[in-house]
């Protein structure tokens, strides 16, 4: 092993992958290392089934950051996203609401339930969009190095951030910061039936009830969305959401970086404090000048570099750093589309985003359960069924639907291995809860893929199963992402940097972790 | 105003209740309340699009060629039976009068479909010649199926013909008895078909593929959608990108063919056609066609100092914006068009007309954001700014 490397990054994840085309194009020697025999880490596709290409993991595309679109010409290398129209919400017997991009078809639905709601919803649309692209700035940014009363610079920097905000906004974005999703929601809307779908955006990929306090916040990420530089809801990357891996990975080749899959890393080689190298799994060293992990904290410090090599301050941070992942996916190939009582046929609000979150109360009785370790006997569940629009991913005729599923807690009450022995039953739940809005949808089935938190851990790395490399939650976010100190992407180790979803901003297929670590190493003004 | 043959397959469809004129034909200007659907199944699945009111002549018999070659600015002396050839054709000052295809479906037949009435103008061309001109444009029906799917579509309905195709190959094919012309050609840049059934069995083909083409995510798509393709493609649209001469007042409004990027078309040196004299003694062409790739960094941030999210052209506008070599906009060197949002390509892209001699390779185009002007740099492109490597692919 000849070449001396500038960066070794470790993990092809989509962050990996676009910190390792910023590094290239920044004239670097870099090499990326895979475990896996693909690339994308979570934000993958694979054909599970014969003909059927599931985005297994990541499956809706929102926040991709399009500053990396444009400088990383990522448009040139496949990235294609198709906006949804639509969010569906299936009820029992009646309509079910369906939020559409047309703001009046929307009203109509909404006024089905709540004529005092239908008026609200493009007001509390409308400050939701405003408040997101404040928040927004957040992610395109490093994160502020900490509050800290001695240094009132970084405070500063914090407000600034807020100066266009009015006053009405401000009380809104500290009702935000404050209150939980439905507290929040209440002061905008009566219909229990409008919240549960709305409040559901602020629990996903968190061990958190809709009443949690923190929750509202997340609700903000939903709204910081942008397709094409327009502000609005989720879109589908065509041919899955590995294609933007693939074009992220494209686009480092592009530049000169050399990609390796089946490379798993073992350990990082630390001398002096200093990262100088890496042991891969077939005992092969690599050694380079800086390591970029895309691993997730824990991961990277406490597994690939070790607790001796680490202070015991850090330790103890990182070891209060949360993931108790809580979702499981369920990802079905079917010969048919899904029938929903609520609104018999084949239509456009299959297109989109379908939620089976009837109500408030449901929600919060799923966590109830996952409270105390087991699994919601009726989930929240996140479906979209992408071959509507993409139809390469599927047989003709035949779809892929993919079923993102909370509570699923990685901490059972037995302990997480024993979800060896409940993945049956959790894919019977799930489709017990599915067969309820849409019966008949089990004759559809061909092929059903279960992956329960533990699943997601060993197949995709992602510790406790957590989705977002740690929670998105309000104390695990900037300057506290995932650690005070370590919000700039360096380690304690000298040379070892880190660039995953773990750290500011994080979560979500957005890309803006891997940018900012590269910028950021390279001292890029951003 | 006339119904198309698919006019009673449109109106249940056509939820947006929004239709255009075209032609002298009612057609969808979008299905959906929103075109985008209808755009995206276009680039990446499949769009059906009734494209009925195209004039479509047949010219036959033995003298077919010669009326064709004395009329086109481009020599078909090589064109080929099953190949297609887009075409312009002037007026004998060299002035553009139109573009369009033609096909040749025999050794001495051909197929000819363009946007305007041309009918009488080859017929004026023919006296003398052993030829006859038939005006197909009622009892035929248009149709195009356009889009990364549409090649398996036409394929699962039965048109295995179609399977051999090259990239502006035509065949005759047959989907369920009814047999019709169809050529791997269209307005949207990517891999697709247009179909020339008889009118008074088109609605069984739309049926038939719509049926097959529910299994491949297939639209019906109207002109919203198509607009954008066709801008992302660099097609022109006569009557916003450039004007038929019989039709303008002035020269400014005139374009010669080496004005449109047409000049590949052009042959001086054969046999005599329309204009070709005129282009001749014709005087340095005074514009350029251009494609333009506007700062998008820059439009953001002008809707952002006034507190605005930007406002995204979604809908392609054809309207005119004028190009300046200065921010000042003192100078004014050209026009765009018409422009959109590429979705594919996350691009704010347009065409224009530039002087010739504009030395630079970037202009101002100007902009209105809420109700202020502004300039904003624009890099100057080859127009053919979406070129997919599968629309010139085969098929298998």
């Amino acid at each position: 092993m000849s070449t001396r490397w500038d960066e070794v990054v470790i993990g092809g994840g989509h962050n990996g992958l676009v910190c390792a085309a910023y590094l290239a194009r920044a004239g670097r020697k870099v090499l990326v290392l895979e475990r896996r025999d693909v690339l994308g880490g979570a934000a993958v596709s694979e054909e599970v089934f014969p003909g059927f290409t599931f985005s297994v993991a990541s499956y809706v595309v929102s926040l991709f950051r399009p500053r990396i679109i444009q400088e990383l010409e990522l448009t040139k290398y496949g990235y294609n996203v198709i906006p949804m129209d639509c969010a569906f919400q299936p009820l029992h017997d009646d309509h079910g609401i369906a939020r559409w991009e047309d703001s009046e078809r929307t009203r109509i639905e909404i006024g089905r339930y709540s004529n005092h709601d239908a008026e609200n919803y493009p007001k509390f649309k409308q400050t939701m969009t405003r408040l997101g692209r404040i928040a927004a700035q957040l992610i395109d940014r490093p994160a502020p190095t900490g509050v800290d009363p001695q240094n009132l610079r970084t405070l500063i920097d914090l407000f600034r951030t807020v100066r266009g905000v009015e006053k009405h906004e401000f009380q809104q974005l500290v009702r935000l910061l404050t209150l939980s999703a439905v507290d929040f929601l209440d002061t905008w809307f009566e219909s229990d039936i409008l919240k549960a779908p709305l409040a559901a955006s602020g629990i996903i990929g968190t061990f958190q009830g809709i009443r949690s306090p923190g929750t509202a916040y997340v609700l903000l990420h939903h709204y910081m969305g942008e397709i094409d530089g327009a502000f609005r809801s989720w879109g589908f990357a065509r041919g899955g959401t590995g294609s933007v891996s693939a074009a992220c990975a494209r686009a480092a080749e592009a530049h000169g970086a050399i990609i390796r899959t089946n490379c798993q890393v073992d350990k990082v080689l630390v001398s002096n404090n200093r990262a100088t190298g890496v042991v891969l799994s077939n005992g092969d060293v690599i050694n380079a000048r800086r390591i970029v992990s895309n691993l997730d904290p824990r991961r990277t410090l406490m597994g690939l570099v070790g607790e001796s090599h680490l202070p015991e301050n850090v330790v103890a941070s990182l070891a209060r750093f949360k993931y108790r992942g809580s979702s499981g996916k369920v990802n079905l190939a079917l010969n048919g589309l899904p029938d929903f009582t609520c609104r018999p046929g084949i239509g456009d609000h299959l297109r989109g985003d379908i939620a089976i979150a009837p109500n408030v109360d449901y929600l919060e009785r799923a966590f109830d359960e996952a409270k105390y370790g087991s699994f919601s006997s009726r989930p929240f569940i996140n479906i979209v069924i992408p071959s509507l629009t993409d139809p390469i991913i599927a047989p003709p005729g035949k779809h892929v639907m993919s079923c993102f599923v909370q509570y699923a807690p990685y901490e059972l009450t037995e302990g997480p291995e024993a979800w060896e022995s409940q993945r049956k039953a959790f894919g019977k739940t799930v489709l017990d809860t599915l067969e309820e809005f849409a019966p008949g949808l089990r004759n559809h089935i061909e092929h059903m893929q279960v992956l329960t938190p533990l699943d997601l851990e060993r197949k995709f790395g992602l510790t406790e199963g957590n989705i977002f490399h740690g929670e998105l939650s309000l104390n695990q976010l900037l300057f506290q992402r995932p650690a005070w100190g370590m919000a700039r992407y360096q380690t304690p180790i000298r040379n070892l940097w880190m660039c995953g979803s773990g750290t500011h901003p994080g979560g979500g297929v957005m890309g803006a972790s891997g940018e900012l670590a590269a910028k950021t190493l390279l001292r890029k003004k951003i | 105003m006339l119904p198309t043959p698919f006019f009673p397959r449109h109106l249940p469809l056509c939820k947006s209740m929004d239709w255009t004129r075209w032609a002298g034909y009612y057609v969808p200007r979008s299905y959906q309340l929103q075109h985008e659907n209808e755009y995206y199944a276009i680039r990446s699945a499949a769009g059906l699009i009734d494209i009925s009111p195209l004039f479509k002549l047949r010219i036959t018999g033995p003298d077919s060629l010669a009326l064709l070659n004395r009329i086109f600015v481009r020599d078909l002396s090589r064109l080929k039976e099953g190949r297609v050839a887009y075409v312009a054709w002037c007026d004998a000052e060299g002035y553009v009068l139109g573009d369009g295809t033609v096909s040749r479906q025999g050794p001495e037949s051909y197929f000819f479909t363009c946007e305007d009435p041309t009918a009488a103008w080859l017929d004026r061309h023919a006296s003398g010649m052993n030829v006859s001109i038939t005006n197909e444009t009622k009892s035929l029906a248009g149709l195009a199926l356009q889009g990364p799917s549409s090649a398996r579509i036409l394929i699962h309905a039965g048109a295995e013909s179609v399977r051999e195709l090259k990239y502006f190959g035509a065949t005759s094919t047959s989907v369920n008895g009814i047999d019709f012309w169809v050529s791997r050609s269209g307005y949207t840049g990517d891999l697709g078909y247009e179909m020339w059934p008889p009118a008074d069995c088109a609605p069984e083909l739309w049926d038939t593929l719509m049926e097959v083409g529910s299994k491949f995510a297939l639209q019906a798509v109207g002109l919203k959608a198509l607009n954008v393709c066709r801008i992302e493609a660099g097609l022109l649209q006569k009557g916003v990108d450039f004007h038929n001469a019989s039709r303008v007042l002035t020269r400014e409004q005139k374009s010669i063919p080496y004005e449109l990027g047409f000049g590949w078309m052009v042959n001086l040196d054969r046999e005599p056609f329309v204009g070709q004299s005129a282009l001749r003694k014709l005087q340095q062409p005074a514009w350029n066609l251009i494609g333009l790739e506007i700062n998008w960094e820059q439009t953001r941030g002008l809707y952002e100092s006034q507190g605005l999210p930007p406002l995204l052209p979604t809908e392609a506008w054809t309207s005119s914006a004028p190009l300046y070599r200065d921010h000042a906009r003192q100078y004014q060197v050209g026009y765009a068009t018409s422009g959109t949002w590429s979705p594919v390509l996350k691009k704010y892209i347009a065409l224009a007309t530039i002087e010739r001699s504009y030395p630079s390779k970037t202009v101002q185009i100007e902009l209105a954001v809420e109700h202020s002007r502004h300039s904003v740099d624009a890099r100057i492109v080859s127009p053919r700014f979406y070129d997919p490597p599968h629309k010139r692919a085969p098929v298998g």
